[in-house]
């Protein structure tokens, strides 16, 4: 039991600082497994969906997918990871470089969500939204393939690629809003060696987004057979 | 609290290899290795994934209750992988042994 006299950012119900912490960093790594089940979900439709049509994925990845953007973004991603982790170290070590490493994280995250969108919005002038801008002409990658993939086979690849790449983008988002409020909170110095657990339960959290895109890239967009 | 380490050496060395991993998986990709593509894309992922949750996510620190959480969330997802393979690899099947 800690003697020292009562830390304001320690809550009531809790005897030490070590105890706050482990306990939200413990509350992260449950919450993280549930979201392990929440894109678990989504990979399990995407292993029935490619036993099922395996040329259209096939088809769809080579053709319809930018490998190079793909493998661009995957860099980012680990590139941030690295951040983040100098930013939990920085707090732990009450380095002033906190806010720095959080600013570049937040760049990053920044960065993958605007090539994502330049993905996205190449897919939609070549029409291959499933539902909303798609390309049934006989010009289409499915039609050119050999042999030609049913149109119904590639608009169920797209629609697992954009499922899974539009809920990681969500909480690309999301972690996008974490890190500027974290970063605000760092700039107006509330973090320090003693407390920065938000600054460690927040890194849980965007590491988990970069593994599950981690899996998402070759799953996606290394197929070829 | 958790303890800092002393250098952030580790960091950047872990990222080497998840970057080295990434290449190595974008190339073998192209590669003529047939059926093995998918299960050696998968390896390498999870050995990315892996580094990511011992390293970065400091879980190679953690206490016991920690892997606890961790090991059960893998378990459960390869359960519901595995389960619906089961099921949907084997509806063509007229004879079952």
């Amino acid at each position: 039991m800690s003697a020292a006299p009562h830390d304001i950012t320690l809550a009531h119900h809790f005897d030490t600082l070590e105890e706050q912490h482990e306990a939200s960093t413990l509350g992260m790594w449950m919450f993280l497994s549930t979201e392990v089940m929440f894109f678990g979900g989504l990979f399990a439709a995407y292993v029935v969906y490619r036993s099922w049509y395996p040329a259209a994925f096939v088809t769809g990845s080579t053709y319809g997918l930018n490998l190079p953007l793909g493998t661009i973004n995957t860099v980012v991603l680990l590139v941030s990871s690295l951040t983040v982790v100098l930013a939990v170290h920085a707090a732990q070590t009450g380095s002033k470089q906190l806010a720095t490493w959080l600013a570049v994280t937040l760049l990053l995250g920044a960065a993958f969500l605007g090539i994502k969108a330049i993905e996205w919005y190449h897919d939609y002038e070549v029409g291959l939204i499933p539902g909303i801008r798609w390309d049934d002409t006989a010009k289409s990658i499915w039609a050119t393939a050999n042999p030609p993939v049913p149109q119904r086979e590639g608009e169920i690849f797209f629609l697992v690629y954009f499922c899974m790449t539009g809920l990681h983008a969500l909480h690309m988002i999301i972690g996008l809003g974490i890190f500027g409020w974290l970063l605000y909170h760092a700039v107006h110095g509330r973090f320090t060696p003693r407390y920065h657990s938000p600054v460690e339960v927040a890194g849980l959290y965007w590491h988990f987004v970069d593994i599950v895109w981690i899996f998402l890239f070759p799953l996606l967009y290394l197929i070829r057979h | 609290m958790s303890h800092p380490t002393n250098s952030t050496r580790v960091y950047y060395l872990i990222l080497a290899a998840l970057l080295v991993l990434t290449g190595l998986t974008v190339v073998t990709a192209q590669a003529d290795i047939g059926a093995w593509h998918t299960p050696l894309a998968l390896a390498i992922a999870i050995s990315k994934a892996t580094l990511v949750v011992l390293f970065f996510m400091h879980a190679n620190q953690s206490g016991k209750l920690t892997w606890v959480v961790i090991l059960a969330s893998v378990f459960m997802l390869f359960i519901l992988l595995s389960m619906t393979l089961l099921d949907y690899l084997t509806r063509s099947w007229t004879q079952y042994w």
